[in-house]
């Protein structure tokens, strides 16, 4: 990046300029390419997303269709169809497979709409906070961005460390000092396992908000401010009418990202858990993957993932429909 | 757009109860955020014996050896110099990639268009199960009908990776395009330059901000994945986030060493970070948050 600034150099481009066949080559070439250019310039983009997204995603549609055990994977396309049973088992909320999936996906829907709402909710406020200069309030912005820098593993192993039964900080804090409970309680297991994995998921997220409302906050006049000032309003009410109704368009992304971000989350719950999460913080993600890798049912993880997708297309769709900002960016 | 911070708010000084709030919340929040990097520095620093018995706050004696062990524990030289090329090749297609594609959107008028950024920018919401076996076995077949190695090998992670933060890069760099103004460029074209120059030699400068923070999100990105790498990598290409698991035996947890591990392969991350924040708010501002 630095050598492209250095080459912009004034003293290159009027020798450029200087030479007479130069300054006819480009032109023409340039007027050739006019047409073809920006797909030229896409098609990196393109094929990659091809290789890496939708061909693997039609392949995956493909097999959703198929019995695919562990007896087929070195060939999967010789595994028997199966027409609809992946679905047909996926969805049958009676039956063993069904009622775990619905189970799971309920748990992802709250777990997400907590933790999202939890983030947003801090990374506002903290944002909010800091919009005005007062002494120390880079080292804070500068820490508050660390969970967000630290790589997934390093920060979920250390929760991992806090949340022992014999030898973390939680149980230290909560049962030997603050005498909160009677017996040091488990986190990674059982039902605690949902509040570990939010705390642990707002912990890393929250700075993300914190970020982009930042970023937006600056995009508000300061003449609002000082109008509103004039007027009479105090901070309260100027937080109240300015800075959040001037956030709206912000928000609209954010939430959206955020949601999209935490549903998939696979990383967190990984770590945490290792590959069969305790069914209080069971997510779909480690749910089909557990479907997929631990029980050897591709067909099935498959079809879980096809019905993963569309419920995805369906709120972002909808979000979209809703949202004015949607409609801005479908037009880019 | 000032680089130094946000806009000052209000002209007045702010009431007492602000204060007092703002004061209260941030220190619980500092709080929040410390509690796990202190655990993560002090029980690096700890004996074996403090990490395995009752939680304490201070170390009973302080000592490096975590620090010396964590090398010989697991190959951990090995899994850095495979996450630093990994991440590192990534950023950089990653980067040039989204450079060309954004600048063709954000420059040009063309068929397709609208079709090719909802194509991609969807793309972000696939959950990364839905395609982690299918692209398994695609790089399994490639493998076996061309003799590339996909899996198994860096380039196989490394081509994931670049297209896991290529939505999100594009869709920023548009926006911060936009934002330089056209009759740059155009006056570049008319001074002879081809698009290309244009772009390498005006665009690009000027958008350096925007394009800095989509490398720091971009290397970010490879750098923490851990369902790819630890499905795709074998013995040799494994990266940090699979190989931090190998200090956990059948008989011991090594705590120590796992924290000093994680210090020492955040540090560098999270050093560029807060490094580079500065540019990733700008570039915020001016990309995503139109």
């Amino acid at each position: 990046m630095t050598s492209t600034t250095a080459s912009a150099d004034p003293g290159e481009r009027t020798a450029r300029k200087g030479s007479p066949g130069a300054a006819r080559e480009p032109r023409r070439t340039g007027r050739i390419r006019r047409i073809g250019l920006p797909y030229l310039l896409l098609l990196p983009a393109l094929v990659l997303e091809l290789l890496v997204h939708l061909v693997p995603m039609v392949i995956g549609i493909v097999m959703s269709f198929k019995e695919l055990t562990q007896f087929y994977i070195r060939d999967w396309g010789a595994a028997p169809w199966s027409g609809l049973g992946n679905y047909r088992m996926s969805v049958d909320f009676d039956a063993p497979v069904g009622e775990a999936l619905l189970h799971s996906f309920f748990v992802t829907v709250c777990f997400t709409l907590l933790s999202v709402g939890l983030c947003w909710l801090i990374g506002t406020t903290a944002a909010i906070c800091m919009q005005d200069t007062f002494r120390g309030r880079g080292l804070l912005r500068a820490l508050f961005l660390v969970p967000y820098a630290l790589p997934v593993y390093a920060a979920v192993i250390t929760w991992v460390f806090m949340f022992q039964h014999d030898n973390g900080l939680v149980n230290h804090v909560l049962h030997d000092q603050l005498h909160l409970t009677d017996k040091p309680s488990f986190w990674l297991i059982g039902d605690n396992s949902f509040i570990a994995l939010l705390v642990v998921s707002v912990w890393k997220g929250w700075p993300f908000a914190f970020l982009i409302v930042m970023a937006g906050l600056q995009n508000i006049p300061r003449e609002l401010y000082e109008a509103a000032a004039l007027d009479g309003a105090g901070m309260w009410q100027q937080i109240r009418r300015i800075t959040l109704p001037s956030l709206r368009s912000v928000n609209q992304v954010l939430v959206l990202v955020l949601f999209l971000w935490t549903f998939n989350d696979f990383n967190t719950p990984f770590v945490l858990f290792g590959k069969a999460a305790p069914e209080a913080a069971d997510l779909i993600s480690v749910h089909i993957y557990q479907a997929s890798f631990v029980t050897w049912n591709f067909g099935t993880g498959s079809a879980m993932s096809v019905l993963l997708l569309l419920f995805l297309l369906v709120v972002t769709g909808v979000y979209l429909l809703l949202t004015s900002r949607g409609r801005k960016t479908a037009d880019v | 757009m000032s680089s130094t911070g946000q806009a000052p708010r209000s002209p007045m000084a702010p009431p007492r109860s602000f204060l007092w709030s703002r004061r209260i919340f941030l220190t619980l929040l500092a709080g929040f955020v410390l509690v796990p990097v202190y655990v993560m520095v002090s029980s690096s620093l700890k004996p074996l014996a403090d990490v395995t018995g009752k939680f304490r706050w201070l170390p009973s004696g302080l000592t490096v050896r975590p620090y010396i062990d964590i090398w010989s524990t697991v190959p951990l030289a090995r899994y850095f110099v495979n996450s630093l090329i990994v991440a590192g090749a990534a950023t950089l297609c990653s980067v040039v990639i989204a450079v060309f594609s954004a600048y063709a959107v954000s420059r040009y008028n063309f068929r397709g268009k609208r079709v090719f950024t909802v194509t991609v920018l969807s793309t972000q919401m696939f959950p990364g199960i839905l395609f982690l076996l299918p692209l398994f076995l695609l790089y399994v077949n490639i493998g076996n009908a061309t003799g590339i190695a996909l899996f198994g090998s860096r380039g196989g992670l490394i081509l994931t990776y670049l297209t896991f933060s290529l939505p999100f890069s594009i869709w920023m760099l548009i926006g911060y395009f936009d934002s330089v103004p056209r009759d740059l460029d155009e006056a570049a074209l008319v001074d002879g330059c081809g698009p290309i120059g244009a772009l390498l030699r005006i665009v690009v400068p000027a958008a350096t901000p925007g394009i800095v923070a989509v490398a720091v999100y971009a290397f970010m990105t490879a750098w923490g994945e851990v369902l790819f790498a630890s499905v795709m990598t074998n013995d040799t290409t494994r990266t940090l986030a699979v190989g931090l698991q190998g200090y956990s035996t059948l008989n011991d947890v090594y705590w120590n060493q796992i924290m000093a591990a994680s210090l020492v392969v955040s540090v560098p991350v999270v050093a560029g970070f807060l490094l580079l924040q500065r540019y990733l708010v700008a570039g915020l501002t001016a990309g995503a948050v139109k």
